[in-house]
């Protein structure tokens, strides 16, 4: 008898833990960010929440003016948000100092590469500065925005 | 009704499997098949390096593992499998020469290169036919999606992928 509950109890203990198995793996198919101002005025610095789908990456299904979620080439560690300004093949023109001067530069991005800006070009780390960065670096795109509620919505077109 | 909601438990075993299965290999642990003879007599020991005629007509599998990927802690002579940075779709195995800092040499233009913050370079074990650093240029950290640590297959060839440091990078001071 003490022998079947014995059982009973460690199948129960088994699907708990399959479930919370399960919720984990849920968790790392998500994930979270800290953001700084490269990104305003679309993202502000008040703890937006935004859901980001890695499904369109994975099928590459992105494409200039898509906000993704990339690896930063001078850090590893780092995951920022960026805009994506020009695909592979695209010529981007950008400026070389904002707010100085007028000057601009032409590039094409080269194969297997993607030119990232932040909206916020006077105050942004990005292809600018590291160059266009391999795709593979890109992790995620960003898609609905769930706070704050007054900015609730898609964050396609954006 | 029963056949539906049978196939119904179907489907959930199978994206509770998909689910599992890849954060696994996200995560821990998982397979690659070694193709090419670029890191050769390591990796797909290759007879003669000129013609690239291989020891065996089986390709190695390797144990990767992704513990490294927590930090992005790696060592000189590390062999790490990473995306490659002109298509993405491509993988590729070699080992880290250089680690951020790093003075490296490029011999065929003679010039030393430092190894900027966020990347590493990385060579093949057989220089005579490898595509690495030399002509990708360094590598970003964040390509990287594991370290090989082990041989599985062929039976004959399982043991540890020995790290191997490689003298012509000169380190940083």
């Amino acid at each position: 008898m003490a022998l079947r509950n014995i059982g009973l109890w460690a199948v129960e203990g088994f699907e708990l833990a399959f479930s919370l198995a399960k919720f984990c793996c849920c968790i790392h198919v998500t994930g979270s960010y800290a953001m700084g101002p490269s990104m305003l005025p679309t993202i502000d610095l008040n703890g937006n929440v935004i859901i980001v789908e890695r499904a369109s990456v994975w099928l590459q299904k992105v494409s200039r003016g898509d906000m993704v979620v990339l690896t930063s080439p001078e850090d590893p560690n780092k995951q920022v948000i960026k805009r994506i300004v020009g695909m592979e093949g695209e010529s981007v023109t950008y400026l070389i100092k904002p707010g100085e001067s007028d000057e601009c530069q032409t590039i094409v991005v080269p194969k297997g590469r993607v030119w990232v800006q932040g909206d916020n070009i006077h105050d942004s780390r990005d292809s600018r500065v590291f160059g266009a960065i391999p795709y593979g670096l890109v992790h995620g795109k960003l898609f609905w925005r769930v706070w704050p509620a007054s900015r609730f919505g898609s964050m396609c077109n954006v | 009704m029963s056949a539906r909601s049978s196939l119904w438990n179907t489907a959930k075993k199978c994206v509770t499997i998909g689910l599992i299965g890849v954060t696994v290999k996200d995560r821990y642990v998982s397979i690659a098949a070694v193709r090419g003879g670029s890191m050769s007599p390591s990796l797909n020991p290759v007879t003669d390096e000129v013609s690239g005629s291989r020891v065996s007509t089986f390709d190695d599998y390797v144990l990767v593992e992704k513990f490294c990927l927590g930090r992005y802690r790696f060592s000189h002579g590390d062999v790490v499998i990473f995306t490659s940075p002109t298509n993405h779709k491509e993988r590729h195995i070699k080992r880290i020469i250089g680690l951020p800092g790093d003075w490296v040499g490029i011999s065929h233009i003679d010039d030393v290169m430092r190894v900027p913050e966020g990347h590493c370079w990385v060579e093949g074990d057989n220089l005579l036919s490898s595509l690495d650093s030399r002509s990708l240029g360094p590598i970003p950290l964040g390509l990287i999606r594991g370290r090989v640590t082990h041989v599985v297959w062929p039976p004959s060839r399982i043991g540890r992928v020995k790290r191997e440091i490689r003298q012509p990078t000169v380190p940083s001071y």
